[in-house]
């Protein structure tokens, strides 16, 4: 009977059972939005480098990120290919460049230079046009979400990076970038060509191993082989960097669990506000199922039972308005992502916010004087 | 005669409180109570001593103040005694923690209070089956029960009603049936009739005095209303935290109760 007399009391009085909603409704999809658009960003910083098909990474010394980087001699390519377990080494060139959009203006974008054919890093998602359609005279690919940045309309439309014509020749579905900045795909040559970059220059060099080859190995002797303005990273090790420097050296990150734990802890006062007054309106009850000779536990479970059914009320109602938030956010900059794994934390998030709460209402129950009832 | 004029015959005992040697169910001893601290201490019993017996339904009448709540609350083992010692069913309750006093209350102890203390939300089955769900007895085992209960309660046909829609009296009924259903030795009743009016709350001493006869159970009902009198088989009186007297109904004597239906019984014939 613990859950029906539970049940009773939460639905006995709809208004403050309005407000226990509202405030894990709140506490849910500010959470969830949080966390969401922590595992967005989480996924389009590191999705260049996750996708690419490589083991080790040779940049500039203290590169922060896939978009910042500074150029290095391509000789690093040879370096790596003379080194014993390397199987394949690909240059690729990343920079910040100006977009002339058709329609007039400029915009910044990332031009991303290099061989498709060499494998390394290419354009994924493709929905329109082909890879292979780079390989055309002034050809670039870029992503639908930013056609309006850029004034493009689709393929074929044109556009201009510093002196040079570009021509849309394919296009990809959600390959964001995490500053905002659109990617630009094209081929390694024509990418020095379009930012004016010397013949010797790259910016990585995307190093493949061959099977077998242990990758700390190779990178020791890499690093002997490098020039003292490159280094090399695994690419655990580029992965977790991009996302340190990105989420966490510039704040947000932190801003986002921030506003995590700040909707966990407006919810949790909230549900324990409302817990503690229901409470302390059925105290007489409370009383009485003492006085009847109910155990503690009896009466903790009733309180708890309360707790757990307002969380799974209010986790339910609040899933439901946080994924229309994330269907909402499908087409945006930064997608808002919800993954079962974070659905599951949020209902555990949500169980514990509420059985914390209960605390306050447990505490108040605990210094009842059984003794009210022949008070009444 | 009793002292308020009733009409039953009460004999006064020699020993005010202590029962006549028999199978005991509760028995306090010299229980002291202070209540309040330092400078506001009062000393709410001062040294009271009483014992119920079986199939008695023993009143406790004294004026406000004198005591009769902190005893009854005392003798529920609800307050813990300053000084002195209570037997419940043979087991003394000195050193029991809470949660052993909670225990002992749900195994031996029905109480009745004067606001019947029901749960609103539940309906007067559930409300009755709570008591039993708090002793770890439930399924349908727990529902008969309920049921019966209130059967003998005289409301049967209300399994489903809530206390909202039931009268005070059917109220009152439902705590007795709820302090009947876990079938406890002391069944200790808080001024059962104070807020119910005449007729209710003859009928709800008529149940009480019904339920005292049970020869595994004794009645005490704490009260100051000279109409319960009549129902009683003993009467203590209790004045500033002392069992100040004692009336005994003298053997043979019917209770007002036995002779209404006796009344009846004749009229019928």
């Amino acid at each position: 009977m613990t859950f029906t007399l539970a049940f009773r009391n939460l639905f006995h009085d709809r208004i403050r059972l309005a407000v226990t909603m509202v405030g894990i409704l709140f506490s849910i999809v500010l959470v969830a939005v949080q966390l969401g658009l922590y595992l967005g960003a989480r996924n389009i910083i590191v999705s260049m480098i996750d996708r690419s098909d490589g083991d080790l990474w040779i940049m500039a010394y203290g590169t922060k990120n896939f978009e910042e980087a500074q150029p290095i001699n391509v000789r690093e390519k040879f370096a790596a290919l003379s080194t014993p377990g390397v199987a394949k080494a690909v240059p690729i060139i990343v920079s910040f460049t100006d977009w002339r959009k058709p329609t007039g203006g400029t915009t910044l974008v990332v031009a991303i230079g290099t061989d498709a054919e060499e494998g390394g890093l290419k354009p994924w998602n493709v929905v329109e046009g082909d890879v292979s359609g780079l390989g055309a005279r002034d050809a670039v690919i870029v992503d639908k979400s930013y056609l309006s940045d850029l004034g493009l309309k689709g393929v074929g439309d044109t556009a201009q990076i510093g002196a040079s014509r570009v021509r849309v020749a394919g296009m990809t579905d959600g390959i964001r970038s995490f500053t905002v900045t659109p990617y630009i795909f094209t081929t390694l040559t024509r990418s020095r060509s379009l930012l004016d970059m010397p013949a010797e220059n790259v910016t990585y060099v995307l190093v493949k191993l061959a099977p077998g080859a242990d990758v700390q190995a190779v990178r020791r002797q890499l690093r002997e082989k490098v020039t003292d303005n490159s280094e090399v990273l695994t690419k655990a090790e580029f992965h977790d960097r991009s996302l340190n420097h990105w989420l966490f050296a510039t704040g947000a990150g932190v801003a986002l669990i921030g506003g995590a734990i700040l909707g966990l802890v407006v919810g949790t006062v909230i549900v324990a506000q409302t817990l503690y007054s229901s409470t302390k309106d059925h105290i007489n009850e409370f009383a009485t199922l003492r006085a009847l000779g109910s155990s503690s536990g009896y009466i903790h479970r009733v309180i708890l039972a309360q707790a757990a059914l307002s969380a799974v009320l209010g986790y339910a109602l609040g899933m439901i308005i946080a994924m229309t938030v994330v269907y909402m956010s499908e087409q945006t900059p930064l997608p808002i992502i919800m993954t079962p794994g974070l659905a599951a934390l949020l209902l555990g998030l949500t169980v514990a916010m509420c059985a914390i709460s209960a605390l306050s209402a447990i505490g108040k129950v605990m210094r009842i004087d059984p003794a009210v009832v022949f008070n009444r | 005669m009793s002292a308020d004029g009733s009409s039953i015959a009460i004999a006064p005992s020699a020993a005010p409180g202590i029962a006549p040697a028999g199978n005991v169910v509760l028995e306090a001893h010299n229980i002291v109570k202070e209540l309040g601290q330092g400078a506001r201490k009062t000393r709410a019993l001062k040294g009271v001593s009483l014992s119920l017996n079986p199939g008695e339904l023993t009143l406790l009448m004294g004026p406000s103040g004198s005591g009769k709540t902190t005893l009854l609350s005392i003798l529920g083992c609800i307050l813990t005694p300053t000084e002195g010692t209570l037997c419940i069913a043979s087991r003394p309750t000195a050193g029991l923690s809470p949660e052993e006093l909670a225990r002992l209350r749900r195994r031996h102890i029905g109480f009745i209070f004067q606001s019947y203390n029901l749960f609103p939300t539940l309906t007067a089955e559930e409300n009755v089956r709570i008591a039993l769900d708090v002793r770890g007895e439930r399924g349908s085992d727990a529902i008969v029960r309920a049921q019966r209960a209130l059967q003998q309660v005289g409301l049967r046909h209300k399994l489903k009603s809530y206390p909202a829609n039931l009268s005070g009296g059917e109220q009152q009924r439902v705590a007795v049936a709820r302090a009947l259903v876990g079938a406890p030795s002391v069944m200790l009743a808080d001024e059962p009739t104070a807020a119910l009016d005449s007729e209710n709350g003859v009928a709800v001493m008529q149940l009480l005095s019904e339920i005292a006869k049970d020869a595994s159970r004794a009645v005490l009902a704490v009260t100051h209303d000279p109409r319960t009198i009549p129902f009683a088989n003993r009467v203590l009186r209790i004045e500033d935290g002392l069992i100040v007297g004692e009336e005994r109904r003298a053997e043979g004597v019917e209770t007002v109760h036995q002779l209404a239906r006796n009344r009846k019984r004749k009229a019928n014939a």
